[in-house]
């Protein structure tokens, strides 16, 4: 189980020096399933993603993995410890090729059958993309889907994806949540806006400037918000 | 051949021994072997230092290996090579100078390599230069290659400087007739105090003709590196060069493209970057569990590659 106990993050406007607070004494629990983060811009779930991965440290709060505090660990040894990341914006590498990404993400050499089974999964035939480099030669769907097979060669335990739909065309939006399903038995951590993956969710957090809701299955909440996500927010302002 | 030949070679011509077909292999300003064929001649100059290599009109799927060994300090050479590439002929040259010094005295390999490719010839220049060697000497090339390419010909040409060489003043000519093509892919690594020059002036004369200039550079320690180009676009034409740069410690990278549309009708592009390993790589690869360095080379040697 991933613990996030009062945790506090703050950043600090460059022009006028002021402290922005964007996550105030945040305490959530992520176990295994299906767990999607929704919720209006700037209400700080990609920065919750962030702080989960250890790209930024919060101000105060602790993360907890299976009970151990693994706030001081850099991201090497998270991810090492098995979370597992895909970016919101992929990344681009001059010179890098789709095959050594997904070899440094196994941390094996990989033959053409491996890479097959890895980008077939994210709607790629890996014969076209092997050699091709990670770079402004590939459109921005293809980024997001080799963004995804990276994630899913790394394999792990806590997997976060921010935004994995951004980018994927209508067509391939079923291939996306079967990747969910067979993640299923991990603990999966998604940030999203869009209702066929809210309706994937074991759990939904719906994140909002003062306040996190939590919604299981059932819950009137959940509901709500995989049918008028919208009306949902009101109805939370007006509790 | 001793060990340290051996690696040289290996390493600046990929050779494991002699190879078959057409060599000349110099060592310490001497012949080491040589050998023609029916189809690619190599006559050794009467007037200078070098030699003519000859490859026949129509003479295709055929490679030139014409490597260079120095192994002494206090040594500098110049040496004249001309190639002259026949009609229809699509060969492979794979050239390149290993240093090895560890002397006090300097290291110095200057090749002069002229190219005239006839109509319809296609030619794949593989250059590659390495230094190394434990003395204070320092180990230096200065290149020029000059290509002629007439109508309808083409030069790809893939220059690569390994690491170890202390300085480097590379230059590069080409001119270029009606629908000749000139593709080059450089790559450049210094270290420590080194430096590395490189230089390209080409001219589009010829209608469609076309020029592809991509040079990669990575600077460490506190090395210093300049790249120059002038492309001049003299008629129909379409030119394009792009330096990217990778910066690390306290290095300097110094790109000064220049490009001149004489013609109205010429297409020419630039593209420059340089700076330090994005945030974002290192942050990607790290969260697929490599270590800072790890990432920092993962990045540099793709980069290069």
């Amino acid at each position: 189980m991933l613990e996030l106990k009062n945790i506090s993050y703050t950043v600090q406007d460059e022009d006028t020096g002021r402290i922005q607070t964007i996550l105030q004494d945040v305490s959530l629990s992520f176990t295994n399933g299906i767990n999607v983060i929704t919720g209006p811009n700037g209400s700080g779930k990609s920065t919750m993603i962030k702080l989960i991965m250890g790209f930024e440290k919060p101000a105060s709060g602790k993360v907890l993995l299976d009970g151990e505090d693994i706030t001081g660990l850099g991201v090497t040894e998270r991810a090492r410890r098995g979370f597992t990341i895909a970016f919101q914006q992929p990344v681009r590498f001059k010179g890098i090729t789709v095959k050594k990404l997904l070899e440094l993400a196994s941390g094996r050499s990989m033959n053409t059958d491996d890479m097959c089974d890895c980008l077939s999964s994210v709607g790629l035939c890996a014969r076209n993309y092997i050699d091709r480099a990670v770079d402004g030669t590939l459109s921005g769907g293809e980024l997001k889907r080799i963004e995804l097979a990276t994630a899913i060669a790394k394999g792990g335990e806590v997997f976060l994806l921010d935004e994995p739909e951004a980018g994927i065309d209508l067509w391939s939006f079923e291939g996306l949540v079967q990747i969910f399903d067979r993640l299923r038995g991990k603990t999966l951590i998604i940030v999203s806006h869009q209702q066929r993956i809210l309706e994937t969710a074991d759990r939904i957090f719906l994140f909002d400037s003062d306040k996190i809701s939590e919604a299981d299955r059932g819950d009137d909440l959940y509901a709500l918000l995989t049918r008028r996500p919208a009306l949902c927010r009101r109805n939370i302002k007006e509790q | 051949m001793d060990k340290t030949d051996s690696e040289l070679l290996e390493t600046i011509a990929g050779l494991h021994d002699i190879p078959e077909g057409s060599f000349n292999i110099r060592k310490n300003g001497k012949l080491l072997a040589r050998n023609s064929t029916a189809d690619i001649e190599i006559v050794p100059k009467k007037d200078k230092d070098g030699i003519d290599i000859i490859i026949k009109p129509g003479v295709v799927n055929k490679s030139v290996h014409i490597p260079v060994l120095l192994t002494v300090g206090d040594f500098r050479e110049t040496v004249y090579n001309d190639f002259y590439i026949g009609e229809g002929a699509d060969v492979t040259i794979v050239a390149g100078c290993g240093i090895h010094n560890d002397a006090c005295g300097d290291a110095e390999h200057d090749g002069i390599h002229s190219f005239y490719l006839e109509k319809n010839a296609k030619v794949k220049y593989v250059e590659r230069h390495y230094a190394a060697g434990d003395g204070t000497g320092k180990k230096s090339f200065d290149p020029v290659t000059n290509i002629y390419c007439k109508e309808n010909a083409c030069f790809v040409m893939e220059s690569t400087q390994l690491g170890g060489v202390t300085s480097t003043d590379r230059k590069t000519y080409a001119r270029l007739g009606k629908r000749a093509q000139l593709i080059v892919k450089e790559k450049i690594l210094t270290d420590g105090e080194e430096r590395a020059v490189t230089d390209f002036k080409v001219e589009l004369e010829g209608e469609h003709s076309r020029a592809d200039i991509v040079s990669r550079n990575v600077a460490k320690g506190k090395s210093v590196q300049s790249f120059g180009s002038d492309l001049i676009g003299k008629s129909e034409c379409f030119g394009h060069v792009e330096c990217d740069g990778i910066l690390l410690g306290e290095a300097r990278i110094v790109s000064t493209p220049k490009i001149d549309a004489v013609s109205p009708e010429a297409s020419l592009v630039h593209e420059a970057a340089v700076g330090k390993i994005a945030g974002e790589q290192l942050l990607k690869l790290m969260s697929l569990g490599l270590t800072e360095q790890e990432a920092e080379d993962a990045v540099i040697k793709g980069f290069l590659n």
